[in-house]
């Protein structure tokens, strides 16, 4: 049986070539080449599309029927289904870190500042895609307003869920918190957010992968290095799993 | 013929770069089974294909891991695209675009593709003289459709390029409709290996002279 022999040798050239694919990825210096590789893509896009370059913005009728929920679909506490239930009345963003004037803002706060409001397409790792209007201040309000000191060089996004038993959380660099697009969501399709996609606020980061979009957002934190936070690697699935930092890919 | 060393680097560095490109991607495939046309698409009843979730021996890694399949990936992207643009620019600088892959419209017809066949089943072909035919078609369009069509459906799915090029996205289809060909593409470059390695395999002094450049035969070769 030739074919049968000539599968088995591709199989098991491919098991052996993929063998020493895991053996790089683990070590040491596969990382740090995969981290190089991350690199070049986003200083190769901040390049070619400005640190402004905005992403699309579609018409109404383009928006998707839905939204898909994903990840955290809801947030498992008393106080949460309490604040659902009366439309985040005791709910703060509290704005601190490396910051001169902390803030803790409420739903109505929030609301009362200049609005953005955007039709993007929403891309998560896994493939899909939805799209939808969303509305709310820009970032770059919020840390104007807090006074943002020179020394802050990432923005943490803290979040009322959990996945696996641990907090989400996800960080991005100054060139995505100050750029027009990034805005604290309050709205989805011109209703409060829906609790599936991260009620009552949520980052939108439009040139990035839907795991950087925070949800259920409780703080945002200005902050000199990722080192100290969770494990280090500046966001749940970044720590959780070994996702990119950067998700414009 | 001979196989320029340009020619023969590129060929080996790409053969192993799309294989851990469409490994990788066979595990990133199995993040989300389901292929759309247009711009959105997150439910499968919307979706024209529904794609089979690939074994784990066929993915790199060997098992389900999209954080490390996207490493793998975004690093292979690289070597994959450049190398791409360095061969084109090769090819057209060197003459070996014009002398051993343009073709007539007379390689075209079906004339054409019975002898190039019988040549090759005779055992000529590429080693003692120049592409048939035949050859230079599918060499033609594997380097000028089917691997810039990956790289340019690839940037488009990227949301990070999209600011830079977003006519991409557009003359695509839209970003689900890029996804979907990226992976229509990555599947005709699969048919185009494996008919390449079974034609290669028939005469081994072809994939000889793919790695030592082979006999330089008088008056041919320029």
């Amino acid at each position: 049986m030739v074919e049968i022999g000539r599968r088995g040798l591709l199989a098991g050239l491919a098991a052996l070539g993929a063998g020493a694919c895991s053996k790089i990825a683990d070590s040491e210096t596969g990382r740090s080449i995969f981290n190089a590789a991350e690199g070049w893509h986003r200083a190769a896009h901040r390049a070619l599309a400005g640190k402004q370059g905005l992403a699309p913005e579609y018409a109404p009728e383009d928006r998707s029927p839905g939204f898909r929920g994903n990840g955290s679909v809801t947030v498992d506490s008393d106080f949460y289904r309490g604040e659902m239930a009366s439309g985040f009345p005791a709910w703060r963003l509290m704005i601190g870190g490396l910051v001169d004037q902390p803030l803790a803002l409420s739903l109505a706060d929030l609301r009362a500042l200049p609005q953005r409001s955007q039709i993007t397409r929403h891309d998560c790792v896994e493939g899909w895609s939805a799209i939808g209007e969303w509305t709310g201040p820009q970032l770059a309000t919020l840390l104007d307003a807090a006074k943002l000191r020179e020394e802050a060089r990432f923005i943490i996004f803290r979040c009322a869920d959990t996945l696996y038993g641990r907090p989400y959380y996800e960080s991005i660099d100054m060139v995505d918190a100050f750029h027009p697009q990034t805005i604290i969501a309050h709205a989805l399709n011109g209703e409060p957010l829906p609790e599936k996609n991260g009620a009552p606020l949520r980052a939108r980061i439009e040139r990035q992968l839907g795991y950087k979009h925070a949800k259920y957002l409780t703080g945002i934190d200005a902050v000199a290095s990722l080192d100290d936070i969770g494990a280090g690697k500046g966001g749940f699935w970044e720590d959780f799993a070994g996702y990119q930092w950067y998700a414009g890919i | 013929m001979k196989h320029r060393l340009s020619t023969r680097l590129w060929h080996w560095m790409n053969a192993i770069v799309i294989v851990v490109l469409f490994m990788s991607g066979l595990n990133i495939s199995n993040a989300h089974r389901y292929l759309y046309w247009g711009n959105y698409g997150f439910d499968p009843a919307d979706a024209w294909a529904r794609v089979v979730r690939f074994p784990a021996w066929a993915t790199i890694p060997q098992r389900y891991d999209l954080a490390e399949a996207r490493d793998w990936h975004s690093l292979a992207a690289w070597p994959f695209a450049l190398g791409l643009l360095l061969i084109w620019a090769a090819m057209l600088a060197n003459g070996h675009f014009r002398q051993r892959l343009s073709t007539r419209p007379a390689d075209w017809t079906p004339r054409a593709f019975i002898a190039s066949l019988r040549a090759h089943a005779r055992g000529a072909g590429d080693v003692d003289s120049g592409y048939s035919p035949v050859q230079r078609i599918l060499y033609g369009m594997v380097l000028g459709v089917l691997l810039p069509a990956m790289v340019l459906t690839g940037l488009a799915i990227s949301p990070g390029i999209e600011p830079a090029m977003p006519w991409l996205v557009d003359i695509l289809g839209g970003r689900q409709s890029a996804r979907s060909l990226h992976f229509i593409a990555a599947w005709g470059l699969f048919g185009f290996v494996v008919i390449h390695v079974v034609l290669a395999l028939t005469d081994w002094r072809r994939i000889g002279a793919m790695v030592t450049g082979g006999r330089r035969k008088e008056g041919i070769d320029g």
